[in-house]
């Protein structure tokens, strides 16, 4: 059972978002970069599936040079295989429709030379730009069938289960393998990278390709950052006198009965 | 309901505002309380309890034993204060060697441990693993083990430290507020300006860690730290951390030789490093709490800088490290305070009157140093002698970020390092050199550093000397005893004591006080009568208000209004800043600081009236300039000042000289002294074995404000009628029997129980002849304060304060050194010299 699993490396944020001037990228001067939440889910559904089932965990991105640290955050989390789709240096700002089609052919390449996967894992959508669509654009061209926004998904024989969350209930798909999944933070709960691991991956090189730009649909003009609610703090009181305060809220939010 | 934005409107005048509530601001409004300050503001830019400085991500840990008397005081003292707060958890501590280098620096730290009374142990592999179940002791030689260590809760300490203040209704809060300003008129500080409001103050303190500089910035001051980045990880959970159900059941160990420590926290194992490569920032650079992910102070982990230690990590604890299901759950880049001598940065700073600092202060000093500022800055004097850390201490140029960045970047990964007390910088040297640098070059000179200077510390040419001098030059068999060491140094001596000797003394600090008001000055800053003849020189002590010594130097009277300082290059940045301190407000005395202007040769030996009187046409005889009188001569077309005085017990003469002569004069005494057989004698000469032999004392060594001039033998009977900073204590002091007296003892033999001879260094435990310590009646334990040879009296001569039950003259003790002990015998009592005891040399 061989998984393929695509990463994207994006600024670790989680503080004020600055732009560079141009307005063009995130200022990263303060940050680290990472994976976002749903692709480390799909890092570690892919670790567990090859933890049953005996099988290799591949895991693909496509980026500048740089990007191999992704890989390896995922190799020390338990995937066997890297591939880096190596952009030119500067030109990692690929659109949904190039990145779709450099994977597609990374697939088909991998496929000739008799790596072929049963199960290929995306994210749902990546943590910065939130397009929604490389997995589907891939599922799409390789004419595999997709589930998107996978919060449960059990691998038996051939086939999977994949259930997302729907209006007040769950939708559960039956799907035949190969298939494409876009899953989302809440699939499971990601290991941290171990120290063997971290020894492990270190050293490993990512198997490169270096990817065709095709044609993109979006253009992108300029990033704006969008305004924020302003948080304040209200200080309900000080020592015991604020407890009956802090139960009202409570009562409130509904969290006492 | 009120928001926290609305809160607190601050106040429009305070007596001290303090910048930063870290565990250093907070430590400092403690003891500021309790000594009576009120009306006090305490700002920080960030919430409370944790504001985002460098406390709040710190490792918390605490080991006590540094060699440094000063910085394990403060250590101590804080261990103290955090018991007495309870949040301090005693975990114990071992420091462990992966080398033989390291176990014989554990056995140093054995001697630095027992002179601070520190208890500590020497353990080996095997009883590391019984306290460390899952350490690999396979790889491990030994280790030194501190059951005294421990961690704190510092943001727990700094809360109550603050509660206390603002209870006793002395100290207003206010978070969340940024400092836009610090406003300065007539060198004075006046107001802080903050986004919330102006606050006029009478003093303002900068406790602001790693944005000290910028703070100071906006006052025109400098705060010479740098940020730099500490990386650590935690990786959990770990099941056999988890059981013990606490924080911490098992030692903090320290893994010296790869520079990492290895520390319980709750399930987890956080692994430190000082092993990466030095990453500096500045203060301007760091991320406002806004745009910082975690705080600003915890930066993202930059992984490839901390790749090779989690190998030597896992080789340490392979068992639990090594474990899959652990993962690294936690990594930064966490900020911490660099200085370019690794001390803190206390007092008032050099440029603005009642601007403090206290920053570039870790965790373990934080209380001591709250409790040494608010001493300070109330007193006049802290109870812990603050002279390594005294901002002061630093002359401009190394209060640039030329010299910050050089010397941290070199000093990082000394973190854990074995440093020897004689190691040189490599980085920013030849920062200051004499007009005779070339010359000393072209003479195999080995250049050691003073505050920026090169002085010789002796010259590879007097190599020759070691013939002529055979087994009077004693060797250092071990190479620890005898690096950054010569047995020219010896030589030297020898060949000054026959002949005649020229030496650099360019490094001074001169300071001419000058006008009406100048007389008022030097007298109320120094203990001796200064009110003497023009043409007197005059040693002197220089007091803090309890009594014990701020410094000691040489006041020379060249004129009715008209006084010249000379201090130590070492010392003079600190000297500079007391003189400018009690010059009078009305401008009727002024300092000019000379010390470019003027360079010093020191001629000495029984030679040297032959030699000076060959290049003069003036009278320098006995008669004509006796000991401790100064006077102009020519030599060579130059008039250059001649002072009969010693401190290498010769006679002889410092030869001050305007700076772009004294090349002319060196060369013409040089030439001159080829008949006579004249050497140069390098500083290991004046500073070591010609001042041990005498007995002369050495501040920062023997003195400072911990001991007064009635214990180092100082004292004189007379105290003169003019006040003087200190007099009151002095002249109790005078009426008392004193507690230590400083003696001169000799080791009697030196052999190690390999056989090898060793020399101590300095700092080394005196103790009785049972091996037990030696702590007089004010807890102060007996050390090594200065150790070097007496190649004149054939002895290894030690030098130590002793209770008076142990100060007689033919008592026999122990020093201990590398955890051997060596039998030492008390020589003398009091300041009398070794050598010459009745100064027929100098005085002839």
């Amino acid at each position: 059972m061989n998984t393929l699993v695509c990463v994207k490396r994006v600024p670790a944020t989680g503080a004020r978002v600055t732009l560079t001037p141009d307005e063009q990228a995130i200022d990263a001067r303060y940050l680290s970069f990472a994976v976002g939440p749903h692709e480390e889910c799909a890092i570690e559904a892919a670790v567990q599936i090859a933890e049953e089932y005996d099988g290799d965990v591949t895991v693909l991105t496509l980026g500048e040079a740089d990007a191999v640290e992704q890989l390896r955050y995922a190799l020390a989390m338990g995937a066997h295989e890297m591939i880096l789709l190596e952009t030119e240096d500067g030109d990692s700002d690929w659109g949904p429709m190039a990145t779709a089609g450099a994977i597609v052919d990374a697939i088909r390449q991998k496929e000739a030379e008799g790596d072929a996967f049963d199960i290929l894992l995306f994210g749902n959508d990546s943590a910065d730009a939130g397009g929604f669509q490389v997995g589907v654009r891939v599922a799409y061209a390789l004419g595999l069938p997709v589930v998107t926004g996978v919060k449960g998904l059990e691998i038996s024989d051939g086939h999977a289960t994949a259930r997302r969350e729907g209006g007040g209930g769950w939708e559960v798909y039956e799907v035949d393998l190969p298939a494409v999944f876009t899953v989302k933070e809440g699939l499971n709960l990601p290991r941290y990278p171990s120290i063997p691991g971290k020894l492990r991956a270190r050293r490993r090189k990512p198997e490169t390709i270096a990817p065709n730009r095709g044609e993109d649909g979006l253009e992108k003009i300029r990033l704006k950052v969008p305004e924020t609610e302003k948080k304040q703090a209200q200080i309900l009181g000080h020592g015991p006198e604020a407890a009956p305060k802090v139960a009202d809220i409570l009562e409130e939010l509904g969290l006492l009965s | 309901m009120q928001s926290e934005d609305m809160m607190s409107t601050i106040p429009e005048h305070a007596n001290v505002v303090i910048i930063g509530a870290g565990i250093v601001g907070n430590s400092v409004v403690y003891h500021l309380a309790r000594k009576g300050w009120t009306d006090m503001v305490l700002i920080d830019k960030g919430p409370l309890p944790n504001p985002g400085g460098s406390t709040g991500h710190a490792s918390n840990f605490i080991f006590l034993v540094d060699h440094n008397k000063e910085m394990a005081a403060l250590t101590l003292d804080s261990t103290r204060q955090f018991k007495d707060l309870g949040v301090f958890t005693q975990s114990g501590g071992i420091e462990v060697a992966r080398t033989e280098a390291r176990m014989e620096e554990f056995r140093r730290r054995m001697a630095s441990s027992k002179a601070w009374g520190i208890e500590s142990y020497l353990i080996t592999p095997a009883e590391i693993k019984e306290l460390v179940p899952y350490i690999n002791e396979e790889i491990l030689l030994g280790g030194f083990y501190t059951p005294g260590v421990g961690v704190v809760d510092s943001l727990r300490a700094g809360t109550l430290m603050r509660e206390y203040a603002v209870d006793k209704g002395a100290l207003t809060l206010s978070p969340n507020t940024e400092v836009l300003d610090i406003e300065v008129k007539n060198g004075r500080v006046t107001a802080v300006v903050t986004n919330r409001g102006r606050v006029a103050a009478d003093y303002v303190l900068i406790a602001a860690g790693v944005w000290s500089p910028r703070l100071a910035r906006m006052a025109g001051a400098t705060i010479p730290l740098t940020p730099a980045v500490h990386q650590m990880i935690s990786v959990g959970p770990i099941p056999i951390l988890e059981q013990t159900g606490g924080e911490i059941k098992y030692p903090i160990v320290r893994d010296m030789d790869t520079f990492m420590y290895e520390r319980q926290n709750g399930s987890d194992m956080e692994v430190g490093s000082y092993a990466h490569r030095p990453i500096l920032m500045r203060a301007d650079d760091i991320p406002s709490i806004e745009e910082a992910r975690l705080s600003p102070t915890e930066l993202p982990f930059t992984e490839e800088d901390f790749d090779p230690q989690l190998e030597q990590a896992l080789e340490l604890m392979p068992d639990i490290l090594g474990d899959e299901r652990a993962g690294i759950r936690h990594a930064i880049n966490g900020l911490l305070s660099l200085t370019p001598d690794g001390f803190p940065l206390l007092g008032e700073t050099v440029e603005v009157k009642n601007l403090w600092s206290a920053a570039a202060v870790w965790i373990k000093e934080g209380p001591g140093v709250g409790r040494m500022i608010a001493e300070w800055m109330t007193d006049g004097y802290s109870e812990i002698d603050a002279h390594h850390s005294d901002i002061s201490r630093f002359y401009d140029y190394a209060r640039s970020e030329h010299h910050i960045r050089a010397r941290t970047s070199e000093a990082f990964n000394k973190t854990y390092g074995i440093v020897h007390p004689r190691e040189q910088w490599e980085s920013n040297r030849n920062v200051r050199v004499s007009p005779f640098y070339s010359r000393e070059q072209d003479l195999g000179a080995v250049f050691f550093e003073t505050a920026g200077w090169e002085r010789p510390q002796w010259y590879e040419s007097n190599a020759k000397l070691l013939e002529e001098f055979g087994d009077r030059v004693n060797q250092r068999p071990h190479e620890w005893d005898a690096r950054w060491w010569s047995p020219i140094i010896n030589a030297e001596h020898l060949a000054m004591r026959e002949r005649v000797a020229m030496v650099d003394l360019s490094a001074f600090a001169l300071f001419d006080i000058k006008g009406p008001g100048a007389l008022d000055v030097v007298q109320q800053v120094a203990v001796a009568q200064m009110d003497v003849p023009v043409g007197r020189g005059v040693y002197t002590p220089l007091l803090l208000p309890n009594g014990g010594f701020k410094s000691d130097l040489t006041i020379m009277r060249l004129g009715e209004d008209h006084f010249r300082v000379v201090s130590g290059g070492g010392d003079g940045a600190r000297d500079r800043k007391w003189f400018v301190d009690h010059l009078p407000e009305d401008g009727s005395a002024q300092l000019h600081d000379v010390t470019s202007g003027v360079s010093t040769i020191g001629v000495w030996g029984p030679k040297a009236r032959d030699l000076l009187q060959s290049v003069t046409d003036d009278d320098v005889s006995n008669e004509a300039i006796r000991y401790g009188r100064v006077k102009p001569i020519r030599i060579g077309g130059i008039t250059v000042h001649a002072f009969r005085i010693s401190y290498v017990g010769e006679l002889g003469w410092e030869i001050y000289i305007p700076t772009e002569y004294a090349l002319h004069v060196w060369d013409i005494l040089w030439e001159a002294g080829q008949p006579l057989g004249v050497s140069t004698a390098g500083i290991g000469v004046y500073g070591t074995t010609g001042r041990l032999e005498k007995g002369y004392r050495l501040f920062g060594a023997e003195l400072d404000s911990e001991y007064t001039p009635m214990e180092a033998g100082l004292a004189r009977r007379k105290v003169k009628e003019q006040d003087f900073v200190g007099k009151e204590a002095y002249v109790r002091a005078l009426a008392e029997e004193p507690a230590a007296i400083l003696c001169t003892l000799t080791v009697d033999d030196h052999t190690s129980a390999s056989g090898i001879k060793r020399y101590m260094q300095g700092n080394e435990p005196i103790l009785t002849p049972d091996g037990e310590r030696i702590v007089d009646a004010h807890g102060r334990g007996s050390y090594v304060t200065s150790a070097g040879a007496g190649p004149s009296v054939g002895k290894y001569i030690l030098m130590s304060y002793l209770p008076p039950e142990y100060a007689k003259e033919g008592e026999k003790l122990l020093v201990e050194y590398m955890a051997e002990q060596y039998p030492v015998t008390v020589a003398v009592v009091g300041s009398r010299p070794l050598f010459d005891p009745k100064n027929e040399r100098m005085k002839g």
